[in-house]
């Protein structure tokens, strides 16, 4: 009897410890009985996961001693996931990067200087689109090398614009203003119908009774408006920060980018743009694929997820010329790693044209290198796509401006769009809401 | 053998007398059986708040080194509107949830003790309650979209106007609270129903002897029985309540402005998103203190550890 209670206890011990050891687990690097390191690279864009394994098995091929593992999960379960994963000391050793959250990253120590490999291989960083590549370089060091970037241009319903009668090939040269939104807001009016059949411009139209509206609205985009309102408030001549990459002070205050965004919600007062809160978290395309939004200003990350019936044009050109946000993605190798030149190996070739001409070819992103881009951009035209908008922009020298690299940028985003909501609601004015959250925003460099 | 039978249980209970219960083999089979419980409460809940204490106490962004900070993050933490109003949000979410839930849940129970006995509308019920919760706020989310959602189509036909749900800042949390009303009701009706077979069926033959109507029978019978479990589905649906997360952090992501910005979310993200653990940890002691006084008045006034029939 008492021997057989003590065991008891003591396998009940055993169990309950192995349980606990089991959810703690998981954290060591088992290399594989063959010799062979396993690289995990992660990424957050489903469509491109296909691309990246055709890159990954062609890397294989070349490096038999190195497999890759690629992981993939949604833009917003990825960072916390990497997030979790770099405090258990158990992230990938590879893995997609972002201008606005490397900083923070780099800051804590958890992403390689790879500044050391690029010198001791020479490698030719010229090959990347114009300002790609300094991008990820703080204090001498770097932290990623460019796989891809993207802009910022119009996709429009085919059908609702010839029924608008518009011609398309306006929208090569069309205006832009604060004022009166030039031609792009009369496309914007003529292309919203109310219940009657009566569209934008007419005096009798039923703003209470949209059925089309001209132009979607995405939710979000508070501090950076990436594809909703950066392009016009930087064509009107606003600059996000002091200096960037790396700026310490936002001008949120700047009365230009007010008037930009009164612009911007007063099309929702017309009746042009759904409202705010009807706008919903389901993105754009389930609108305009229902026809209950003939355009929208958008990145050229979703290109593939437009059907036929959609085409792309050119940004309006602002009072300062057209200007598009450019942003780019890169590998970083994180720090922990215990396989640092085999992922040097891996970045290196995700960075190299034979990688990112095979990304080109399925026509998902644009990638970083010049000439793999203008393969893309081939791909894109084989699939019956005319998407030189986007890069057209990219090629402007004049028409570019990179996305907005500073510290505290969650904070930033938190404090910003709470007040860009609260004018896209009607609820403040933007003269007002955006010089307050410009203070705190300020704050948070002292 | 007979003797040997009575005999026992007789020693036992002298036992029990002699002295703390540790020394004698009950205590030491029981603590067997505790075991896996007690080593899970401590590995998962007893060591991380402690750590979570001390984090509130530190400046810690999770991937380098905390710096004890002292008081700062209470500090912060009095001073900041954002989570006076996540306070404010997360009551509203709670009292509109608790009350919704707990009146129609006892409407339900009712009419499953006095109308029907049926398993398969007792089961029905409980459906919502068995989907994941996260599946149940992307289903109304596209359910009550303005632009391609069925409810706002259905409003539209019959002639009422497009609403923004959970998107509309006046809304926005009361939709997140019904939503979750939906899904609990079913599940809280079942406790209520489970209850109320204590009562026993004699006190309602002669409330209809005396010629009481089901109102009042409901009012002076159902009820004043009842009262300890519903206290105990107060408490419990009072405290599971204030632990919104996923429905907001699936949905509105606490928009819009700050309309349904709940205190779980707004810890979870100041801790995951902005890297602010000890400031996290700091709002997150707040809280347990906070449900700690909040139940234990709620227990007080309920009495809820007597009951009428005894």
């Amino acid at each position: 009897m008492k021997t057989s209670r003590r065991t008891l206890f003591a396998t009940m011990l055993t169990l309950s410890t192995l349980t606990v050891a089991a959810c703690g687990g998981g954290g060591s690097e088992t290399p594989a009985a063959d010799g062979k390191v396993t690289l995990t690279y992660a990424l957050w864009d489903d469509r491109q996961q296909p691309a990246y394994q055709q890159c990954a098995d062609a890397f294989q091929a070349k490096n038999p001693g190195i497999s890759i593992k690629i992981t993939q999960s949604g833009w917003d379960q990825y960072w916390t996931d990497l997030t979790a994963k770099l405090v258990a000391g158990d992230a990938p050793d590879v893995f997609t990067d972002h201008l606005s959250r490397y900083p923070e990253l780099a800051a804590n120590n958890q992403v390689m200087d790879i500044q050391p490999f690029v010198d001791k291989d020479k490698l030719d960083l010229s090959v990347y689109q114009k300002g790609l590549a300094d991008l990820w370089v703080r204090d001498g060091k770097r932290y990623g090398l460019p796989k891809d970037w993207d802009t910022i241009a119009v996709v429009y319903n085919t059908e609702q614009v010839a029924k608008a009668r518009i011609d398309p090939k306006e929208f090569a040269t069309w205006t832009w203003n604060p004022t009166d939104g030039g031609d792009f807001e009369k496309a914007v009016a003529k292309l919203t119908v109310d219940g009657k059949g009566r569209n934008g411009l007419d005096p009798d139209f039923d703003k209470n009774d949209v059925k089309t509206y001209g132009l979607a609205l995405e939710t979000g985009g508070g501090a950076y408006g990436q594809g909703q309102w950066s392009h016009f408030a930087a064509s009107d001549g606003f600059v996000f920060t002091d200096k960037n990459p790396f700026g310490s002070h936002y001008n949120y205050d700047d009365p230009k980018l007010a008037e930009t965004i009164n612009w911007y919600a007063g099309l929702i007062k017309k009746g042009y743009m759904p409202p705010y809160d009807q706008a919903g978290k389901l993105g754009v395309t389930p609108m305009m694929e229902a026809g209950k939004a003939a355009m929208v200003t958008t990145g050229s990350w979703t290109i593939s997820s437009w059907g036929k019936d959609f085409a792309f044009a050119p940004l309006p050109v602002g009072p300062q010329g057209r200007k598009t946000m450019i942003n780019g993605l890169a590998d970083s190798i994180y720090a922990g790693t215990p396989h640092k030149d085999e992922a040097w190996k891996w970045v290196r070739f995700l960075g190299s044209a034979e990688c990112q001409d095979l990304i080109a070819q399925n026509a998902v992103v644009f990638p970083a290198i010049t000439t793999s881009a203008d393969k893309a951009l081939a791909a894109h035209k084989a699939a019956g796509r005319d998407v030189s908008a986007f890069v057209d922009e990219a090629n402007d020298p004049q028409g570019t401006f990179l996305y907005p690299i500073t510290d505290n940028a969650a904070k930033v985003e938190q404090l910003v769009l709470a007040a860009y909501e609260s004018v896209m609601l009607g609820k403040a004015d933007a003269s007002t809401a955006l010089p307050a959250v410009n203070t705190e925003v300020n704050n948070l460099f002292q | 053998m007979a003797a040997t039978i009575l005999e026992r249980p007789l020693r036992r209970r002298t036992a029990r007398r002699a002295g703390p219960s540790w020394q004698r083999g009950h205590g030491r089979i029981a603590l067997v059986f505790l075991a896996p419980a007690l080593l899970g409460f401590a590995a998962f809940y007893l060591v991380p708040t402690v750590r979570g204490l001390w984090f509130s106490f530190t400046d810690y962004n999770l991937l380098s080194d905390p710096d004890v900070v002292g008081l700062d993050n209470y500090g912060e933490m009095l001073g900041d509107r954002v989570f006076w109003n996540a306070l404010k949000v997360t009551g509203v979410y709670v009292v509109f949830n608790v009350a919704t839930q707990t009146v129609l849940a006892l409407g339900l129970a009712v009419l499953m003790e006095r109308l029907t006995r049926s398993v398969m509308i007792r089961a029905m019920v409980l459906l919502p309650w068995l989907v994941p919760n996260v599946t149940i706020a992307l289903l109304w989310m596209w359910l009550l979209d303005a632009n391609v959602g069925f409810v706002n189509h259905v409003m539209e036909q019959i002639g009422l106007a497009k609403q923004g749900f959970l998107f509309s800042p006046d809304q926005s949390i009361l939709t997140v609270a019904s939503i979750n009303t939906w899904r609990h009701v079913g599940y809280t009706a079942l406790l209520l129903f489970a209850g109320m077979q204590l009562i026993p069926r004699h006190l309602y033959e002669a409330g209809r002897i005396d010629g009481a109507g089901e109102w009042r029978m409901f009012r002076q019978i159902t009820l004043p029985l009842l009262r300890p479990v519903l206290a105990l589905v107060l408490v419990v649906s009072l405290i599971g309540s204030f632990q919104i997360f996923d429905t907001v952090a699936v949905t509105t992501e606490g928009g819009p402005v700050n309309a349904s910005r709940v205190i779980y979310y707004y810890i979870y993200e100041k801790a995951f998103t902005q890297f602010e653990f000890g400031y996290a940890s700091a709002m997150s002691v707040f809280l347990i203190l906070f449900l700690v006084a909040l139940t234990l008045l709620q227990m007080r006034l309920l009495r809820a550890s007597t009951s009428d029939l005894a």
